[in-house]
């Protein structure tokens, strides 16, 4: 006998109007209308949310762990890209 | 349309109906607790059964209420006696799979919706404002439910046999929903809400198109009848009390 799994989706949720989607967790659903169900269902039984993204897990381009060193490792000695590094007139608050 | 179209007792009996049907189905599908085919809808069915309860204590103090004996919700719910519940039989028969709990939820959800509707504009004020709160559920209720028999009726060949077998089962118990009584046309008369089987038709171009995306069958009515609405229940529903009520029988005002 055949076995199939669902697919897995990520779950997105906007918190408050004005927020970004945050990604809070994973659910498995054989469709996207079902995945957004269950999302509602497992992720926002607590007033988490307003707003509910679901993607198929799959469709997901990620950067490979293992590049890493070369990926991000430049980066960290040009703190100068920090806009810390520059001298700010004192009128300009919350940088 | 005036309080005095209705008796109190009539009233009460619509009210109770109301709470009945929404605390035994409640019961029911929290019997899915832990034991349902994922997770997710582990909680999604686990979601819905704590609608229903908390509708039916809405409800049942409302009924209390209205009696004015001084019984709340946890008397009512805990401590009558199975002739005393007024829900329709298709609420306490066994959830036998997943596909019976989900056609008995479509069912079920899409007279709730048609039926908080038209209670919103109930004249008993505090049955509008549950009814207002109750609607959003239930139309999530019925949106949900509405998504897995297009699923499970147009999915396998195995699901399709067992959602269809669910469809031919329940269908019967379905037509206790319309059945008319005194107590509806005193209600209906008093603005406290609708005869139920003032609904039937509407419920019908709810049901019918989704059941036939599903690919399911439509079984012919029968003159088969329950009565539970009525306080004649089945065989299962003495069986359902004692799983609800034993903790507060044994343990007379427990609480925790």
């Amino acid at each position: 006998m055949q076995k199939k799994e669902w697919p897995l989706w990520e779950v997105f949720i906007r918190s408050r109007n004005g927020l970004d989607h945050k990604h809070c967790g994973s659910v498995h659903a054989p469709d996207a209308t079902m995945a957004l169900q269950v999302a509602r269902d497992v992720y926002t039984r607590r007033l988490e949310g307003v707003s509910i993204w679901v993607v198929k897990a799959s469709d997901i381009v990620a950067s490979d762990p293992d590049a890493k060193p070369e990926l991000f490792d430049p980066a960290e000695d040009k703190i100068y890209r920090h806009p810390t590094f520059y001298q700010l007139p004192d009128e300009v608050n919350h940088m | 349309m005036s309080e005095h179209d209705i008796t109190r007792a009539e009233h009460i009996e619509y009210v109770l109906r109301l709470a009945d049907n929404v605390l035994i189905l409640g019961q029911r599908i929290s019997e899915w607790c832990g034991h349902a085919p994922v997770i997710e809808e582990d909680l999604a069915l686990s979601n819905m059964a704590l609608d229903l309860i908390g509708q039916s204590r809405l409800l049942l103090t409302h009924a209390g209420e209205l009696e004015g004996k001084g019984r709340d919700e946890d008397q009512l719910a805990f401590l009558r006696v199975e002739r005393d519940f007024r829900n329709v039989t298709l609420m306490e028969v066994p959830n036998e799979d997943f596909g019976r709990t989900t056609v008995r939820n479509f069912l079920f959800s899409a007279f709730q919706v048609l039926l908080w509707d038209k209670l919103s504009a109930s004249t008993d004020r505090a049955l509008a404002a549950i009814a207002a709160k109750s609607l959003k559920e239930a139309r999530y209720h019925l949106n949900h439910s509405a998504e897995w028999v297009i699923r499970l009726g147009d999915g396998t060949a195995l699901s399709q046999q067992k959602t269809q077998a669910a469809l031919d089962y329940l269908w019967p118990y379905s037509a206790e929903l319309f059945a008319d009584s005194p107590v509806d046309a005193a209600a209906a008369a008093a603005g406290i809400g609708p005869a139920w089987s003032a609904l039937e038709a509407e419920w019908e171009a709810l049901v019918l198109p989704v059941l036939a995306e599903a690919t399911l069958v439509v079984p012919a009515r029968t003159p088969f009848k329950s009565f539970g609405k009525f306080g004649r229940h089945s065989e299962h529903m003495g069986h359902l009390l004692a799983t609800m009520q034993y903790m507060q029988r044994t343990y007379p005002g427990a609480q925790w």
